[in-house]
């Protein structure tokens, strides 16, 4: 680990200012990523400003009939709310999927968002990484990519060209998030704003080395969910290597409303494929007014899908996607069991 | 070629000696005065300056859970926190385990006790952070079945695969305190 100094703030805007004071500083909640990625020298932050003393602990209703999960909630608390369960059990079971009960003990609900990449090279400062260091290229794509991006890897909106990063955001509560169409409150040395989970995370494009909308020195405050929580119909599946304490090499966050057999609603958000939560609004248009079925599950799974591209080790993605998302809302719509 | 690691983003900067300042832990009720460096995580703050050695490093990335310890009660990866985040908590490691069950009188913890009655380990390697995360999953309430168990046991890797005697001595403990 590089050399830094250690400050602890109670409130929010010493944090920021002092954030914003020190370009290279960085705030530490969980450090269940942060210190991970300082042992292996890919981040190396001058100054850390510890910011768990921070009063944003809490979990409150929202004006509008939602819920406000304050920033340095941990993950563990934020699964096992009473509040989270009851209206939003689709948040609950797909933070519950993720790392293990010590990290989930550790992690923050802000801290998740900002986790950066698994990718095996940017982690491993002896090779090329365009996410790590802009311009030194991208191992992943002629590389080892079995857990890369299938879609939304394009440079730039033409869509043509060699993508400049294969990531994946590794995140299962963001395909939550995408799916629940949360929103992410930041405090700035600007002041306030919002940002709609659509637009918080980002695709490579032509600058990889930027994972997200949030400006330099930005502090999450909450995460607020509206009041539509989809209690019934709800499904995350998640597939991996592993059963447990592993990341998702596909995963799908499903929420429905359903008028008798009838879908009234949908909201489909895959995790594991692209640099952010992947959703599709065609794909899920397509499921309105349609009775749950196989097929038109498939139908919208196609579309999904559409345009998605193989590297090699992680074509098998593909269809492991779309074999998923038939079966995510197959639980969803309680045809089939979620076992 | 490779490009050097020092271009791009990464701040070139000259070395200098280690900035070790004064952190106060208290760990199995006792508090400690520690001179160390704010990059010392709590796991080799406990290890190589207070000779807890009990906490075990496996991989130093959270992906094992040998260095589980308890902060407050709950569960952690002592490997990826900093000894400097936790001044003021209260910490328990496996050497603060036996005695702190509060139903049992002094001696070894019902989950110590069971580990050997159910001989649930070969090297032992991996043994204080099971204890430790089990006795975190009995405070946390939420294992009901066995597969509960196995399920909130899973950040606790055991290399000899011991997995089964691990289950079924949490679930003694479990059953026994139930009943
Ligand atoms: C072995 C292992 C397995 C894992 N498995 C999974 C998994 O299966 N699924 C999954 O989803 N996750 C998994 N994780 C990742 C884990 O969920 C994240 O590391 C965690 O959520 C990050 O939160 P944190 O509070 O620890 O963040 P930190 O490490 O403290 O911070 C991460 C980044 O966010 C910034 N930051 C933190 N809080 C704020 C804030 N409020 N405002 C602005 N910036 C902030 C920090 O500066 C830093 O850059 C795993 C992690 C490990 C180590
Ligand atoms: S996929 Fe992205 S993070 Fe991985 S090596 Fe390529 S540029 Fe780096
Ligand atoms: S040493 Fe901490 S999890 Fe492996
Ligand atoms: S007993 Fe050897 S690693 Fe678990």
């Amino acid at each position: 680990m590089n050399s830094f100094t250690y400050t602890r703030t109670e409130d929010v805007d010493t944090a920021v200012l002092e954030r914003s004071s020190e370009q290279t500083s960085k705030f530490i909640a969980g450090g269940t990523n942060l210190i991970d990625l300082m042992k292996e020298n890919v981040e190396r932050p001058t100054r850390l400003i510890d910011i768990t003393h921070l009063p944003l602990t809490s979990i409150t209703d929202t004006v509008n009939g939602g819920l406000r999960l304050g920033a340095l909630v941990t993950n563990a608390d934020t699964a096992y709310n009473e509040q989270v369960i009851q209206r939003y059990p689709l948040l609950s079971q797909t933070i519950l999927a993720g790392a293990s009960p010590q990290l989930r003990n550790m992690a923050t609900d802000g801290g998740n968002l900002l986790q950066r990449t698994r990718c095996y090279y940017f982690y491993d400062t002896a090779t090329p990484c365009n996410k790590r260091e802009p311009g030194s290229g991208c191992s992943a794509i002629n590389g080892f990519n079995r857990i890369h991006a299938i879609l939304g890897t394009a440079p730039d909106n033409s869509g043509l060209g060699q993508p400049q990063c294969i990531a994946t955001h590794p995140s299962d509560m963001c395909v939550a998030l995408a799916a629940l169409e949360a929103e992410v409150r930041v405090t700035g040395i600007n002041g306030e704003r919002t940002i709609p989970f659509a637009d918080f995370h980002r695709l490579p494009g032509n600058t990889p080395n930027i994972d997200n909308t949030l400006e330099p020195g930005e502090l999450i405050t909450s995460i607020d969910l509206p009041a539509k929580g989809f209690p019934k119909y709800y499904a995350y599946l998640k597939l991996r290597d592993r059963a447990s304490y592993a990341f998702a090499l596909v995963s799908v966050a499903v929420a429905l409303e359903m008028d008798g057999d009838t879908i009234t609603t949908a909201r489909i958000a895959l995790g594991g494929v692209a640099h952010k939560p992947w959703r599709k609004p065609e794909a899920e248009a397509k499921l309105i007014g349609k009775p749950a079925t196989k097929e038109n599950f498939q139908a919208a799974a196609e579309l999904l899908l559409a345009g998605a591209q193989g590297f090699g080790h992680n074509t098998f993605k593909i269809e492991l996607a779309k074999r998923a998302i038939v079966r995510a809302l197959g639980q969803a719509a309680k045809l089939e069991p979620t076992a | 070629m490779m490009p050097a690691v020092e271009s791009g983003t990464l701040e070139k900067r000259p070395p200098s000696l280690p900035s070790v300042q004064t952190v106060t832990l208290t760990v199995n009720g006792k508090e400690t005065k520690l001179q160390i460096a704010p990059w010392t995580t709590l796991l080799d703050a406990l290890r190589e300056y207070m000779d807890l050695t009990g906490t075990k490093k496996g991989c130093d990335h959270g992906q094992c859970g040998a260095c589980t310890v308890l902060v407050n009660d709950k569960r952690i990866n002592s490997c990826l926190s900093l000894a400097i985040m936790q001044e003021g908590a209260k910490i328990t490691t496996i050497e603060g385990i036996a005695g702190t069950y509060t139903d049992a009188p002094a001696g070894l913890h019902p989950l110590q006790k069971s580990f050997i009655e159910r001989d649930a380990f070969q090297c032992g390697y991996c043994t204080p952070g099971q204890i430790c995360s089990a006795v975190g999953l009995m405070n946390e309430g939420n294992a009901k079945t066995t597969a509960d168990i196995r399920e909130l046991m899973s950040g606790n890797i055991c290399r000899c695969g011991a997995y089964t005697n691990i289950v079924d001595a949490i679930e003694d403990v479990l059953n026994e305190k139930a009943a």
